[in-house]
């Protein structure tokens, strides 16, 4: 436990006394600020065409404007894209800079377990991103100000983005550690993300049974129900046991030196 | 205590290390000596749990690399070739950070990095960034990370890499006044370093043992056989059939190394077989035939010969 905390708040420390943290942060919170301002300009246009047309129009037939399916889901809808791409430069150094440097050997001679290190490093690189996450709750703050959103779907959305991050980062970690390159690192890791990202796309053209299992795999079908403001077991269940399966993969790569004759 | 056994190591098809075999007692220092791509480092990542033995054991203190490598880690205290340093850290801190994966208790936490950085010199450096440094510091906090957990074993791979000449002594005084509290192994391919501060030296070659024992033992071991170096005036090919007539000498060869002389006076390294003083029988010999006799001194074979004669053997084979 001891260990492991060493490891983490090193990690964790290392981010902030680079630029790295802050400058991922500023970069994130710039692009989906501006998101946020687009999608809200557009809405203000929405409702200022449909107050001029309900003078006109009355009753039933007249579809409802929602303040959470316009924004708030359409802005969760393209942050995590955003994400898919920050992911990997956060993950980047956690195991390639240490390869190259050579401070691996420190970590791998030191009575630690693999396991402690790991989860070390995926904790810390874990926490930066909640908190740069949790940034992004003065979106919601100012529609509160101005309007009435719905709190529940914000909150799931939330939940969503917390356990997607834990797979972004489980793939992330997993690059660098298979490498001793950080561009590498970061292109493998944007790859795979992307791909179990579009591998839902194909399901389209597929059969009936190989499209079950390509939305299956897909990281961001399983995050829709989140958005939307419902919790499906099968979807934590989902993020979860990827997570824990990137994370036990990487243990087998970082631990393949020492049985690898 | 260290104890390697049959130790053999190859990556992909490159053998880099075959069946070495050696033991270091308690509290030595023992030198690991041999030429650049020997093996010495292969050999120490293996010691140090950083790499599996591809055959053959090397067991750390009663506890075997493979089997107990949590033990064996928990004894060893490594410097890698090169210094295992985060730039970004500073020297207390990243002290505090290896001090405390090696398992420091936190009330000595302190005490252990202070007599580190007391017994490497960088005391007056701990706020610095180690990214700051020169090569020699970072190479002593390198060092220092070694120490911090008082392991009761020390590698050391080429520690004066780097260092000034200064530097070198400081750090060679500092690595002998740990004998006795630790069992050291210091790896270079410096000679004078290894005559100077170990107890005992092994020489490695193209990752075979090609000699073993104290500094003494290693030279008179080889000293066995009489080396003469004759200054002589005379044609040369009549020489150099007399020498060889010689009972007990070995071979003949010119000393091309030497500044030619005036006329035909020529130098000629004798060696003879274990056991034959020969000095009297060649005066004897030479004066007998005629020709001058300008110089004879019997050669000190000292450790860079032992050495360059060990190594250059194997990598003729
Ligand atoms: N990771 C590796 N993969 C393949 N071959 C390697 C690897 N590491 C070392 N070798 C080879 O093993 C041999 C021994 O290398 P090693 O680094 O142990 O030598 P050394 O004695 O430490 O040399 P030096 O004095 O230059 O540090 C060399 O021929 C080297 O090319
Ligand atoms: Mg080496």
């Amino acid at each position: 436990m001891r260990n492991f905390f060493a490891v983490y708040t090193k990690e964790l420390r290392s981010y902030f006394v680079s630029p790295v943290a802050y400058v991922i942060a500023g970069v994130f919170l710039f692009l989906s600020g501006y998101l946020f301002r687009n999608i809200l300009m557009s809405f203000n246009f929405y409702c200022q065409q449909f107050s001029q047309r309900s003078q006109f129009m009355s009753g039933a037939g007249m579809p409802q404007l929602n303040l959470n399916e316009m924004v708030v889901t359409q802005f969760f809808g393209v942050m995590d894209f955003i994400w898919l791409m920050v992911v990997p430069m956060l993950t980047m150094r956690l195991f390639a800079e240490e390869k190259k440097s050579g401070t691996i050997e420190l970590l791998m001679t030191s009575p630690i377990s693999t396991v402690q290190i790991l989860m070390g490093k995926f904790l810390a690189c874990f926490t930066l991103y909640n908190l740069i996450v949790a940034l992004t709750l003065v979106y919601p703050l100012i529609l509160e100000v101005y309007g009435d959103p719905d709190w529940g779907p914000i909150w799931t959305a939330y939940l969503g983005y917390f356990l997607l991050g834990g797979t972004f980062v489980g793939v992330g970690i997993l690059a660098s550690a298979v490498t001793e390159n950080q561009i590498v690192a970061v292109l493998l890791a944007f790859g795979g993300l992307l791909l179990l990202w579009l591998i839902d796309w194909s399901a389209t053209f597929a059969g009936p049974t190989a499209a079950k299992i390509l939305h299956s795999v897909s990281i961001i079908e399983h995050l829709q129900g989140f958005q939307r403001g419902v919790i499906d077991t099968k979807d934590v269940v989902f993020y979860l046991s990827f997570t824990f399966f990137t994370l036990f993969v990487t243990s087998r790569v970082v631990e393949s030196r020492r049985w690898r004759r | 205590m260290i104890e390697v056994r049959n130790l053999s190591k190859t990556y992909g098809d490159v053998t880099a290390v075959e069946d070495v075999s050696f033991i270091a007692e308690k509290g030595e220092i023992l030198g690991f000596l041999g030429p650049n791509g020997a093996g010495k480092t292969t050999t120490m990542r293996v010691l140090t749990c950083y790499l599996p033995p591809s055959s053959g054991s090397a067991i750390v203190d009663g506890f075997d690399v493979v089997e107990e490598s949590m033990e064996v880690r928990r004894r060893i205290g490594y410097l890698p070739e090169f210094p295992p340093l985060y730039a970004d850290m500073t020297v207390s801190s990243y002290l505090t950070f290896v001090a405390k994966i090696k398992g420091v208790p936190s009330a000595q936490l302190k005490s252990r990095m202070d007599e580190a950085m007391e017994k490497t010199g960088i005391a007056h450096q701990r706020n610095n960034v180690i990214g700051h440094l020169s090569k020699g510091y970072r190479q002593r906090v390198g060092l220092a990370q070694a120490l911090v957990h008082n392991p009761s074993v020390l590698i050391l791979d080429e520690p004066t890499v780097g260092l000034d000449p200064r530097q070198i002594i400081e750090i060679r005084e500092t690595i002998k006044a740990l004998r006795g509290e630790h069992t050291i192994i210091l790896c270079t391919h410096i000679l004078p370093e290894v005559s100077m501060t170990c107890d005992k030296i092994v020489i490695i070659s193209e990752g075979c043992i090609v000699g073993e024992g104290t500094p003494e033992s290693l030279m008179s071991q080889l000293k066995e056989g009489e080396v003469l170096r004759a200054q002589i005036a005379g044609p040369s090919d009549e020489i150099r059939e007399l020498l060889s007539g010689i009972d007990g000498v070995l071979d003949v060869v010119d000393d091309d190394t030497a500044a030619p002389k005036d006329g035909d006076e020529q130098a000629y390294i004798v060696t003879a077989a274990p056991g034959h003083d020969i000095r009297d029988l060649v005066a004897k010999r030479i004066v007998d035939g005629g020709h001058g006799l300008r110089e004879l001194r019997g050669l000190e074979m000292d450790l860079e010969d032992i050495f360059l004669q060990l190594t250059t053997q194997e990598a003729e084979a």
